[in-house]
């Protein structure tokens, strides 16, 4: 599949500062002289800030990864998850169409984005706020049949729900990934089988679904404000973690000069 | 059927808490210094005596694939990396270890680190999994906190680091060599073998890659015993599995089962029976996209197994990603849909695969038209053939298989839609006189 740079590019690309923190972050996971290593990441949260993957964008994380442009687009034009082009400003459904959502209708679903998106894919629709395409597997298949937008899945979808789905997000409102059949996650959808001896569920969604609604961030531009930057590898070498307090679900660190507290 | 209390996974589906507390109340993280104070040959040796095969699909014995580890260190360090870039059709399994039961996992890698030596580990999951990734990373932060990873490791004098790296869409990536690649920064383009990872992986450094419920049953099998869990199953298919159903059952799901379950039991139990009842069943996937698909009527007496789906039945239990068809299905353009994939995803590196899986998409596309000549059945499966064993990576073989599977199974199929598209249509025949 050729894989090409748009033919209009911005001038410039820099990280906000919090994603720029971030994205050094990413680098000590790696040991020294391999920081290419960080390459996908840090690509990826580029392409989080700006919607899509521009050419500053890449020569910027190559200066920043020191390696050759060439290496850092050959990265970029290899992975399929980079968009190399413009995408909508609210938001970019990826629908899954590999066999087993394909034999669960997921063509169904794509007639919608046809009809309500553009009529090919990766064309913004008119209103500039979503583009489509199809993509292989993405590994939600006992919930086929799904799409991706922005971060989350959308899953055991009818096409009406999805056409709900994209209004919603077209509105402005909120919307709740996750299983739209209301299953949990992917339990029969008759009711559970196995796993029946230990009580009443003790969350209300499952743990994607969770996170999703905690962040609000399914389609947000990502600017690294989202969530603090927690790198514990990193701390323990500074050996600033002072007190370690365990409660029920939460851990709070409480750090060397006592002026930052992180919650996860 | 499985009991509850043999279940590994006992949050498999989220219901109940993923966090530390969570995992912990489940039984997990329990004396985990314990074990590793019993040394490294006694867990290897334990992994060796439960039987357990690889879960990512080849079904290779894990216990000897980490004795190929070196015993010491010749001044590189030694990386455990987890595959958990889980992209082949119809596999939705490791999604909800990493999601529901996170701490299983992250305990299974300190265990499985320290047995190969390695005070480094590296998760790969695949760049879509964005949610999956950050409750992974939030429960490896946790860890951390709890002192269960960096120095001293959960108290066990093991120093332990644990980091989680993503993908950006590429199925190629859970090759074990391209992942290597792909973690070091460059294109997913699997390596020549030999060098095998254990000799030269990550970073030029002796490294094992794992399938994350490889991984994850570990803590679980240390705990109560290779005994307990080579109680499951056949001889050398042994232990409990996550299988993944899909596609034309009343209640697709994931649910984890005493491997050599017999399907009918598997469909039943679990997934409400097959789509208008057992007669509508047409064909079924059994192992993910890579295995050949086998006719519903030799499935309905199907063990659920690597031998038995490999000898009895010429397919594979790859990685229980279990795909049902009913008759309502056009099995040709399902495996069609199939040949696109690999076109999609080959890395284009070697020249049988990057131009085989396109040819092969293309005449594939003229069998779902019915557009075709008899003989380019056989001429199909001849390119197959040629494409099969001759890259370095077994994508090509993946490719090959499920058009070679629909053509010994579904010949008659082929054959009749070339036929009917022969006839021509009334209308035309009017046309002509």
């Amino acid at each position: 599949m050729l894989r090409r740079l748009h033919s209009e590019q911005p001038e410039s690309f820099t990280f906000t500062p919090q994603n720029q923190a971030w994205a050094e972050a990413q680098l000590t996971k790696f040991p020294e002289n391999r920081a290419a290593s960080a390459i996908i990441p840090l690509l990826w949260r580029a392409q989080e800030q700006e919607g899509w993957l521009t050419k500053p964008a890449i020569e910027y994380v190559a200066d920043m990864l020191d390696i050759a442009y060439i290496r850092a687009l050959e990265v970029a034009s290899f992975y399929f998850m980079f968009q190399l082009q413009p995408v909508g400003s609210v938001a970019h459904v990826q629908v899954c169409g590999t066999t087993t959502c394909m034999i669960s209708g997921a063509d169904d679903l794509i007639t919608v984005c046809k009809a309500k998106i553009a009529s090919w894919p990766h064309k913004i629709s008119s209103d500039g706020k979503f583009s489509w395409e199809e993509v292989e597997c993405l590994g939600s298949c006992a919930n086929a049949p799904m799409v991706q937008i922005g971060k989350d899945y959308f899953e055991d979808l009818t096409p009406e729900r999805l056409m709900d789905v994209l209004q919603k997000l077209e509105n402005g409102e909120g919307v709740t990934p996750g299983p739209q059949n209301g299953r949990f996650s992917c339990e029969p959808g008759s009711g559970l089988t196995s796993l029946k001896d230990f009580g009443a569920a003790s969350s209300s969604c499952n743990a994607s679904v969770q996170l999703a609604l905690d962040h609000a961030d399914t389609t947000k531009r990502i600017d690294g404000s989202e969530v603090p930057l927690v790198t514990p590898w990193r701390d323990r070498e500074i050996e600033n973690l002072q007190s370690v307090t365990g409660s029920t679900d939460t851990v709070k660190i409480e750090k060397d000069n006592g002026a930052e507290t992180i919650e996860i | 059927m499985l009991k509850d209390q043999d279940r590994i996974f006992t949050n498999l589906y989220g219901m109940y808490q993923s966090t530390l507390e969570g995992a912990r109340t489940r039984g997990h993280w329990d004396k985990t210094a314990d074990l590793i104070k019993k040394g490294r040959d006694w867990i290897i040796q334990e992994i060796k005596e439960s039987g357990l095969r690889g879960r990512g699909g080849a079904g290779f014995p894990t216990g000897l694939k980490w004795s190929f580890m070196p015993k010491e260190s010749d001044g590189r360090p030694s990386y455990l990396v987890v595959n958990a870039d889980e992209s082949e059709p119809g596999t939705c399994k490791d999604r909800e270890i990493m999601r529901h039961e996170p701490h299983t996992l992250i305990e299974g890698c300190l265990l499985a680190s320290f047995a190969m030596n390695a005070h480094t580990c590296y998760i790969y999951i695949r760049g879509e999994y964005i949610r999956e990734r950050e409750v992974l990373q939030r429960a490896i932060d946790e860890a951390y906190f709890a002192r269960l990873l960096g120095k001293n490791a959960a108290d066990s004098g093991w120093d332990f680091d644990l980091f989680l790296h993503h993908g950006a869409g590429a199925y190629i990536c859970g090759e074990e060599t391209a992942l290597l690649e792909s973690l070091e920064g460059k294109k997913g383009m699997p390596r020549m073998k030999p060098p095998f990872p254990a000799g030269a992986g990550l970073y030029g450094c002796p490294t094992t890659v794992n399938n994350v419920e490889s991984i994850a049953v570990v803590p679980t099998i240390l705990r109560r015993g290779a005994d307990w869990f080579a109680g499951f199953g056949r001889p050398n298919n042994t232990g409990t599995k996550l299988f993944a159903i899909s596609g034309h059952v009343n209640n697709p799901c994931v649910v984890e089962e005493s491997m050599s379950i017999p399907f009918d039991e598997l469909i039943e139990k679990h997934c409400g029976g097959i789509r208008g009842g057992w007669d509508n069943l047409k064909a079924v996937i059994p192992g993910g996209a890579s295995v050949p698909c086998v006719r519903g009527e030799h499935m309905m007496n199907a063990i659920m197994d690597f031998d038995y789906l490999r000898n009895e039945l010429g397919s594979g239990l790859g990685t229980a990603a279990v795909i049902v068809m009913d008759q309502s299905t056009d099995i040709i353009k399902a495996i069609w849909r199939l040949s696109k994939f690999y076109k999609h995803e080959s890395c284009g590196q070697c020249t049988p695969c990057r131009e085989g899986t396109g040819w092969m998409m293309r005449v594939m596309e003229r069998l779902v038209l019915g557009q075709a000549e008899d003989r380019e059945i056989d001429m199909l499966f001849e390119v197959t053939k040629q494409v099969e064993g001759h890259t370095i990576c077994a994508l090509g073989d993946a490719a090959a298989w499920p058009i070679q599977g629909l053509i010994r199974n579904f010949r008659d199929e082929i054959e009749d839609r070339i036929k009917n598209k022969d006839v021509r249509p009334a209308w035309a025949a009017v046309a002509a006189e």
